[in-house]
């Protein structure tokens, strides 16, 4: 009986985070990533510089003593710099244990996406989508649901760095 | 026994070491029985824990435990070198748990201040049994191996029958096996057990029978036992025939007499009362002190688990930047609060103490493991009948708590090593011309921005030809020997299973400790060198980096980034007049100083950081030495010195990319963030 109870339980938990997304606005384009990673979102902050990291990374901030890097998603999705307002949020996420926080335009909303209307993003030959782990269909719009993983993976920037150099 | 107790804080901290790997290796086993898989590194992880804990056990003269402990490696260092595929996981598991288990009730009467008394003999018996029976495997059949119900069905002799018989009778018996049974030390071992379920007492020779160094002897000369007993001759005869690969057996009646004259006992290993520490005063101490009546099972010293601790000091300095945020608040300008500013003094005053506990808690002096030391050089050098002298050197030095924890095993590894391999044995000694008593110095020290701990011997160092023909073997090295420098070489030693002493002995020997030496250096980010010459001695270098320390910086502006430089590496700073700066062709700036010309770096250059002072003369010029070689770095303007506690830079941004020249980060007492530099990294950027 009490053992039924705590699978309840635990099921409930984690049924209060399954197919629910934060979503998020950079530019025109809606961006969502899985309410599980998210830690908390705070307001910008002042950030220190750190030589020497790729340009999307904008250095480190002090989160109530603990210190995380921050990363704007503008400069990682390659867009223009946009200077920071007060509808700028950080949203900090948990990833293997590295907390980062992430730059975004404006936080809109969390949503609740059901799995059947989560479709995967088209096999552009184009490596615009890597980050696109999903595409989820709310109402008449659409949110691109994003791989935490491989945005905060730096192989890509060696890639990319790789890829410059050749076309020099 | 007695002395045993008598150092309370060392029996607590071989408690709460024992505990942990305890715990450490439960995890690991219950995992290899989840997963049914036998990977290398769990393997070596056992093997580790158990030669650990074989260690401190034996140092501790809790020998039931140690026993079990070297049983347990014995088994896993056969299944780490030979590799034997056709394990029975399950019974392995099973009577590993049994081991655990054991351990765990032996720490249990510790804790409550009882005796571990229990007699491990059987279950190491057990384990040694399942590893004869994997030696002797057909490597071709599947699962076998059932030691343990045959073990069993030996001791079939009930304790009863020794009453019936009342006369005590002795016995001698010298027992030799077959050629190329192998093993000859745990058989003489499994015989001389069942012996002990019929008998008084027993005396074997060769003694310490389950040394593998015994086997070859065993082999040879088979081995010789008395017996004093209530049982009967054919009793006995029946036991011994039982014995496999039993060659042949030298049995005869001892008279009475002579027999009670060789179970006199000698008076076995009487234990100098005291030992000779030099009274340094560590906390634990004076928490002793306190305690007006320590009982066993009064524990003052309680462990916290370190995270809390960094949660605890991250809530106290936002709390201070929090003061400072009320305190200093801008609607507060101009207005006279007499009363407020009054209380306002008693917070910060409050706030600054407790900033100032929580650090202390976290910073520990090395002594209370340097003293740890003593007893371990004591210990081994007298069952090794070595002269053997410690001098500690900067044992006051603090590091922090989470270096300690991870430096407390590297360190007695090091010790029993040097005194183990590196101490030859007074004659030896003697006849090189060198003092009879060797020498260890512990040293530490505090070096730029890192902590160095020296341990130095004046043994007989390290043999290249012999380091090198092991590597080979071992199939580590991989180009030309020729080519290897000698750090390469002596570094080879790091790696596991690498031990070019022939001989295992209780405290060292199978290359497992240098390995947990590097694994433990590397958790915090240190690292370990090791020099060496031959017949002069041996120094093993450990690096122990900044991380958590607190060290005193000097905070410096460029544009609006704040950077820190260690005060120890800062000379002198001024601003420069035009005539002192020289300029090469190449636009390299140098300035004339003292006669003696420097190499400036600016730093809002290196680091493409935005300011307005690009003109050296409007700048500071801080400089800057590190190795004895020293430079200049431009920077906008000093603010100030203050004590600052190093964190590392987030994890992300260090597997991102490896930043030359940076140390770390730090919190300013306004919150914002302040990137330390590592003067020796600047030049290379």
């Amino acid at each position: 009986m009490t053992k039924d109870l705590i699978e309840d339980i635990d099921e409930y938990e984690e049924d209060t985070q399954k197919d629910k997304y934060l979503t998020f606005q950079v530019d025109e384009e809606s961006y969502g990533i899985a309410i599980g990673i998210v830690t908390e979102i705070i307001g910008i902050q002042p950030i220190t510089q750190v030589p020497e990291l790729p340009e999307y990374i904008r250095g480190i901030i002090n989160l109530r003593g603990k210190i995380i890097p921050v990363m704007d998603v503008r400069m990682r999705f390659k867009m223009d710099f946009k200077e920071y307002n007060d509808r700028t949020c950080i949203i900090v996420i948990e990833v293997k244990d590295m907390s980062v926080g992430l730059i975004v335009d404006s936080v809109s909303d969390v949503l609740n996406i059901p799995e059947e209307e989560v479709v995967l993003p088209p096999e552009l030959q184009k490596k615009s989508n890597k980050y696109i782990e999903a595409i989820g269909k709310v109402d008449r719009s659409i949110v691109l649901i994003l791989d935490c993983d491989k945005l905060l993976r730096d192989e890509d920037y060696t890639k990319i760095k790789e890829i410059e150099k050749d076309e020099e | 026994m007695s002395e045993l107790f008598s150092n309370a804080s060392m029996l607590e901290m071989y408690i709460f070491e024992t505990t942990q790997l305890i715990e450490q290796l439960e995890n690991i086993i219950l995992e290899v029985e989840k997963t049914n898989a036998q990977d290398e590194d769990y393997v070596n992880e056992i093997f580790r824990i158990m030669h650990t804990i074989k260690g401190s056990s034996a140092m501790m003269l809790f020998d039931s435990i140690s026993n079990l402990a070297h049983s347990i490696e014995d088994l896993f260092y056969f299944i780490r070198d030979q590799k034997p595929t056709n394990i029975n996981n399950s019974n392995l598991c099973d009577l590993i748990f049994e081991a655990i288990d054991f351990i765990k009730v032996e720490l249990a009467k510790l804790k409550s201040g009882d005796k571990p008394d229990e007699d491990s003999s059987q279950l190491a018996l057990k384990i040694k049994e399942f590893l004869l029976v994997l030696k002797e495997d057909n490597p071709d059949t599947g699962d076998i191996i059932r030691p343990k119900s045959e073990a069993k069905k030996q001791y079939y002799i009930a304790p009863d029958l020794k009453r019936e018989t009342s006369a005590t009778k002795y016995y001698f018996a010298n027992i030799k096996f077959e050629k190329g049974c192998d093993m000859e030390n745990i058989r003489a071992y499994t015989v001389i057990n069942n012996l002990k379920n019929v008998s008084e007492d027993l005396i074997n020779i060769p003694e310490d029978i389950i040394e593998d160094d015994k086997a070859d002897y065993i082999k040879v000369n088979g081995f010789d036992v008395y017996i004093k007993s209530k049982s009967g001759e054919k009793e006995i005869i029946e036991l011994l025939n039982k014995t496999p690969f039993l060659e042949n057996i030298d049995f005869r009646n001892i008279e009475n007499g002579e027999g009670e004259e060789l179970f006199k006992k000698p008076d076995t290993i009487v234990l100098e009362k005291e030992i000779k520490y030099p009274k340094v005063e560590t906390q634990e101490e004076k928490a002793e002190e306190k305690v007006s009546a320590p009982s066993h099972s009064a524990q003052n010293v309680i462990s916290v688990s370190v995270p809390k601790l960094d949660q605890l000091m991250d809530l106290v300095g936002e709390m201070v930047i929090a003061e400072a945020m009320v305190t200093q608040n801008p609607d507060l300008e101009d207005l006279e609060l007499e009363n407020f500013s009054k209380s306002a003094r008693q917070l910060r005053k409050i706030t600054n103490e407790l900033q100032d506990i929580v650090m202390s808690i976290r910073m520990v002096p090395l002594s209370t493991t340097f003293l740890k030391m003593y007893r371990i050089v004591r210990d081994i050098s007298k069952k090794q009948k070595k002269e053997v002298e410690l001098q500690l050197i900067g044992e006051e030095t603090e590091v922090d708590k989470n270096i300690i924890e991870h430096i407390g095993d590297p360190l007695m590894h090091l010790i029993r090593n040097a005194v183990d391999h590196g101490i030859e044995d007074g004659d030896t000694r003697e006849a090189k011309g060198k003092n009879r008593a060797g020498k260890i110095t512990l040293e530490a020290k505090n070096v730029g921005s890192d902590v160095l701990i020296l341990i130095k011997d004046d043994g007989k160092g390290l043999n290249r030809d012999k380091l090198i023909e092991k590597g080979i073997e071992k199939g580590l090295i991989d180009k030309d020997p020729e080519e290897l420098s000698d750090k390469e070489v002596y570094n080879l030693i790091l790696n596991p299973g690498f031990s070019t002493k022939e001989n295992v002995t209780e405290f060292s020997g199978r290359g497992v400790g240098m390995d947990v030496v590097v694994k433990n250096l590397e958790e915090i980010g240190g690292s370990i060198v090791v020099d060496s010459a031959e017949d002069k001695g041996t120094v093993i270098t450990l690096k122990i980096p900044l991380t958590l320390a607190i060290i005193d910086g000097m905070n410096v502006r460029v544009g609006t980034s704040r950077y820190t430089i260690p005060i120890m590496n800062v000379k002198e700073s001024f601003r420069p007049v035009k005539e002192q700066l020289i300029k090469d062709p190449d636009g390299n700036e140098m300035i004339m100083l003292r006669g003696r010309s420097h190499t400036i770096y600016r730093l809002h250059q290196l680091y493409n950081v935005e300011t307005e002072i690009k003109d050296l003369t409007e700048g500071i010029l801080v400089v800057v030495e590190q190795n004895e070689r020293t430079s200049c770095i431009l920077v906008d303007e000093l603010l100030g010195q203050q004590p600052v506690v190093v964190k590392a830079l987030p994890n992300y941004i260090k597997s991102t990319k490896n930043i030359k020249g940076l140390g770390g980060c730090t919190l300013l007492g306004d919150g914002s963030i302040s990137l330390i530099l590592d003067v020796n990294g600047i030049e290379y950027i």
